[in-house]
């Protein structure tokens, strides 16, 4: 059995290697984005932000003069530990409580906290000037930062639904799925052959880009190395096995490839490969946590930007864990050999 | 002689057509099985089912008196009317992946050296010739030291010369004691290379035997060729079996002599004539009324 899955295994890896094309766009196109957005976004943005901590939506902007801030943003925030750690990643240049005992939090490395609070402090003496401060300590998170676990898991997404499932069906099309059929090998065997090949050339490809970026972009990375490995090691496994489920059965590539789209788009736009859903409804997170890209994000995130560590992302672990056997089962169960 | 493979009453039937209807016949070891029959006969189905490759609606396939399973997969070696292979993957690669397959393997050397492999084990699948790559596929089915081998149209769209080519490949494997089921509507390949036929068409099986006892059995006379444009006699004349086609008539006659005294006395031109003894191709359209590669 594990001559056959290694001889598969083996020959995919080489045709792989060999296609130049296909090879340059997995490593090209994830490094031109990385350099692309550091670029980008290299200058800060000129706008302050700060939180207002309130259960209320709207900011009554009579409550305190400092509301009345001309090219402050003031956003209401509601859950106080979750806006705390924005302030300490620089993400809100201050949090504020008009509440019963004013409070207001700074981080005091961050430059533009430096500003909102004289700002804050100026419009005070005009007030009441009880208003406590607290300090938040910590470096800051730049888009970069944020935005490299997107980058990365996007292209692992791209490469392991298109890159399996439309090989796959290329294989049924052609006749080569028919012609092992011919032979011992059995389905399971063949699906593990093409899972173990795809993620071995994932987690070289995805290792390498990262450390590629971590030395010339100076990438955050609070968590354990180790970690993020085994997230990408069962992430890539859940996409993979997607990948082949898409392609159990279908021996048309543009069906493929319009089921591949299907399934890529929303996980692009919902899984907050660009951008956060924080601040989106319940609905859409609910309808984001279906795929298994949003989880491999989550746990990233949390281990590269809050330092998280094995227990606080294992629910994630689990669902993409879950994931991998409900689609790998499915797939190898349903699996074609040839069109009929 | 042994039976190494048998088909029991196999159906296959497809949403609107009958595909295989009740195709029995066995196949003894070491000698070359033919199925002949016109495009859409159902031959490739029934080889299919054979192989293992498509499910029969009913009926069994026995290998060796078994019902055919894991030992007939390790034992059989298969080459599709049409394959493709993977790219970017050299002629070596492929056989050494397909031999992995394998528990049974053959000596690699011996396969790339009977199917004259040897200078193209370096080169990208992508890259061969039609001959070439018939020639790869056949090696491909060679490598688990097959007892029986199943070669489906394996020479159609080469040039002769690669045909030629190929059918001593084919031969040589025989020589070597391997069964071979073949499945071709090339009439002279099967008179060159099979020891038994039988011929299929709409899904059944139409005859079956040596090709030489078949013709014999069928036919106790010869065939006097003709160009239509030659022959200027009355048709209805002759007393023996006449076939016209478009451009061609064929007289089968008992009496050369007297028939071609015929001919000459009703101002045919000759000098294009032909005589021949009937083949297959003949059979099967006494059998069937049309052509073999119709």
């Amino acid at each position: 059995m594990l001559s056959r899955i290694y001889a598969i295994f083996r020959a995919r890896n080489l045709e792989f290697v060999r296609d130049r094309g296909s090879m340059s766009w997995n490593l090209i196109l994830p490094i031109a984005l990385m350099f692309g957005l550091s670029f980008i976004f290299s200058n800060e943005r000129a706008e302050y932000t700060v939180g207002v901590l309130q259960t209320d939506a709207e900011i009554v902007v009579s409550r305190h003069p400092f509301l009345d801030t001309r090219y402050i943003e003031f956003v209401t925030v509601t859950d106080r530990d979750q806006a705390l750690r924005k302030v300490s990643r620089h993400q809100l240049d201050m949090l504020i409580d008009f509440g019963i005992e004013p409070h207001y939090w700074v981080n005091p490395d961050s430059p533009k906290g430096y500003f909102v609070e004289f700002a804050l402090l100026q419009s005070d003496e005009a007030g009441d000037g009880k208003i406590v401060k607290s300090q938040v300590e910590g470096d800051a998170v730049r888009y970069v930062d944020w935005v490299l676990p997107g980058i990365l898991g996007m292209n692992m997404m791209f490469s392991c639904l298109f890159g399996v499932g439309y090989v796959v069906v290329r294989y049924r099309k052609n006749g080569f799925l028919k012609r092992l059929r011919a032979t011992p090998l059995r389905s399971i065997e063949f699906v593990i052959a093409q899972v173990a090949s795809r993620l071995i050339l994932i987690l070289a490809f995805t290792s390498f880009i990262f450390a590629g970026t971590i030395f010339f972009l100076d990438i955050r990375v609070d968590g354990s190395y180790l970690l993020l490995f085994l997230v990408l090691f069962i992430g890539a496994i859940s996409l993979i096995s997607l990948g082949l489920l898409i392609a159990a059965r279908v021996t048309s590539e543009e069906l493929a490839g319009g089921l591949l789209n299907m399934v890529t788009w929303p996980m692009m736009m919902l899984s907050g490969v660009w951008f956060s859903l924080e601040a989106a409804s319940d609905w859409v997170r609910d309808v984001a946590s279906i795929f298994p890209l949003t989880h491999i994000l989550n746990a990233a995130r949390a281990i590269m930007l809050d330092g998280a560590g094995f227990a606080e992302i294992l629910s994630q672990l689990i669902t993409l864990i879950i994931m991998s056997i409900v689609f790998l089962g499915l797939g190898a169960f349903t699996f074609r050999w040839h069109p009929r | 002689m042994k039976i190494a493979l048998e088909a029991r009453n196999l159906v296959k039937q497809y949403p609107g057509v009958l595909a295989v209807s009740d195709v029995s016949f066995a196949v003894r070891e070491g000698i070359c099985f033919g199925l002949l029959g016109p495009n859409g006969a159902g031959k490739t189905t029934t080889v299919e089912i054979m192989e293992g490759v498509t499910p029969a609606t009913s009926g069994a396939v026995w290998y060796y008196g078994s019902p055919a399973g894991k030992r007939f997969r390790e034992e059989a070696g298969i080459q599709f009317q049409s394959t493709a292979l993977q790219d970017y993957i050299t002629v070596g690669e492929t056989l050494e992946m397909f031999r992995s397959l394998y528990d049974r393997k053959a000596d690699l050397g011996h396969v790339i050296e009977q199917c004259s492999l040897g200078d193209l084990l370096n080169r990208d699948n992508r890259k061969l010739s039609g001959g070439q790559r018939q020639r790869l596929l056949l090696a491909v089915a060679l490598v688990n030291r097959p007892r029986l081998i199943f070669l489906d149209e394996p020479t159609t769209g080469l040039d002769p010369q690669a045909r030629r080519n190929f059918w001593e490949l084919v031969k040589r494997i025989l020589g070597e004691g391997t069964t071979v089921i073949l499945t071709t509507h090339y009439m002279e390949e099967a008179e060159i290379l099979c020891d038994e036929i039988a011929i299929m068409d709409s899904g059944k099986i139409m005859i079956q035997g040596a090709p030489k006892d078949l013709l014999h059995k069928h036919y106790k006379n010869v065939i006097i060729e003709l160009p239509l444009d030659d022959f200027s006699g009355d048709l209805s004349r002759h007393q023996h079996r006449i076939l016209q086609t478009q451009h061609v008539i064929e007289i089968e006659t008992n009496d050369v002599n007297e028939s071609l005294r015929e001919l000459a006395s009703s101002a045919t031109g000759l000098n294009r004539m032909k005589i021949r003894q009937p083949n297959l191709e003949d059979l099967f359209l006494d059998l069937t009324g049309h052509s073999l590669r119709a």
